[in-house]
């Protein structure tokens, strides 16, 4: 086997010894800090990333709590001024309807005297017209002169009859 | 003319630019060739892909990221947070190791892994480590860790010898496993590779049916004996930092 040749073995070894060394040197000053900088600086990165995400995050909910807080407040201010709205204008309402009530009633009341009324003159009306139309109708078919007392006597009698 | 064809001759070491200090043989070797590569594409992979910088990686940005991060998790998990220091450590020898394999894997490359005074030279560096590791930190207690908890007088004379016969034995699992799979793997594909040329147009179809599966699980071997590698060597870590029992 050419491998236990010890004729070989210091050119192996002495090779070996440079090389390695020569690459612990550029692992340890090199090629290790240039690594894991970069990786330092992606976790920092992500590390900070994360952290402003969190308050960005709070942030919007903290925006949120005070929107809800502001949209409940206007939505009871806005509700206190319908309901207020409301009551003002359900007594105004009331007042209005109140005021037109009695305003109705007096013109009602007003209405039923001037009917009366005129209805009484009408009767008394009817009743001179009766007369006269009886007194002449006698005296046509009689030739009787009747005293207008009579007549109205008895055109009085006779409408108590009827009515 | 047979040693070209073995299935082995791809472990040969060969000197392309002969050197000599002091006595000491120092050849730039076909292996050596191969290391150079291996720390070049890791580093180039590694800092080109992260020039961009970007927010959202890229997809080779992110095979980078997500290297470090196995890497960093698995350190994490097995030796916790006094682990950190030894990160850059543990991250070297799985990007190497991984790279090594994974080099092997394009044909005519060498396979530095398959070579095992490589492999072994890797986890006695572990093993040394860990166990100075230990010493430093835990003193004359670090011996402690060859004495299991709980157990009656008369089995620690059995059970202490086994603690640091397994203890010893470490360094040449962690480096005999790592070997024998990248041997096994790319000798097999060899062979397999020979058979095809024997067995010529007729028959040479089903052994390169065979390497076109064998080298999909060799791609796999490569990253699994990466990983074994460096998890093995942080609870080894775990081990000398926590002394559990």
């Amino acid at each position: 086997m050419p491998q236990l040749n010890i004729a070989d073995f210091p050119p192996q070894l002495i090779w070996l010894a440079i090389t390695f060394v020569i690459l612990y040197f550029l692992m340890a000053k090199v090629a290790i800090p240039g690594i894991s900088d970069v990786l330092e600086s992606r976790q920092n990165r992500i590390t900070s990333d994360l952290e402003e995400a969190k308050r960005l995050s709070e942030d919007a909910d903290k925006a949120k709590a005070d929107y809800e807080e502001a949209l409940s407040q206007a939505r009871s201010k806005a509700h206190g001024i319908v309901s207020e709205l409301k009551a003002s204008m359900a007594k105004e309402q009331e007042a209005s309807k109140a005021e037109l009530d009695a305003e109705l009633a007096k013109k009602a009341k007003a209405a039923e005297a001037s009917i009366r009324q005129a209805k009484e003159t009408a009767l008394s009306h009817v009743r001179e017209i009766a007369a006269d139309t009886a007194k002449s109708a006698v005296t046509k078919l009689v030739a009787l002169d009747v005293s207008d007392k009579d007549v109205e006597t008895a055109v009085a009698a006779s409408m108590k009859g009827d009515a | 003319m047979a040693a070209e064809h073995s299935p082995l001759a791809q472990f040969e070491i060969k000197r392309l630019v002969e050197m000599n200090v002091g006595g000491l043989d120092v050849s730039f070797t076909n292996a050596s060739l191969f290391m150079v590569i291996a720390i070049a594409a890791v580093t180039l992979f590694l800092t080109l892909s992260m020039r961009g910088r970007a927010m959202v990686p890229g997809r080779m940005q992110s095979m980078a990221e997500l290297s470090y991060e196995f890497i960093a998790n698995m350190v994490k998990d097995n030796v916790g947070s006094e682990g950190r220091k030894y990160f850059p450590f543990i991250f070297t020898l799985f990007m190497f190791v991984l790279f090594c394999n994974l080099l092997g894997m394009i044909p005519y490359t060498f396979t530095v892994t398959s070579q095992i005074i490589v492999t072994f030279a890797l986890a006695a560096v572990v093993f040394i480590g860990v166990t100075l590791i230990g010493i430093f930190k835990h003193g004359f207690k670090f011996l402690t860790f060859f004495v299991p908890s709980g157990v009656p007088v008369a089995l620690l004379i059995i059970l202490v010898p086994i603690e640091i016969i397994s203890y010893f034995v470490r360094p040449i699992s962690l480096s005999v496993r790592l070997f024998a799979n990248m041997l096994a793997g790319h000798t097999l594909l060899k062979v397999f590779g020979g058979f095809v040329v024997g067995l010529g147009l007729y028959l040479g179809w089903l052994p390169l049916g065979f390497i076109v599966v064998l080298t999909g699980l060799e791609f796999l071997v490569a990253f699994l004996q990466a990983y074994v590698f460096a998890i093995l060597s942080c609870l080894y870590l775990n081990d000398a930092l926590h002394l559990h029992h």
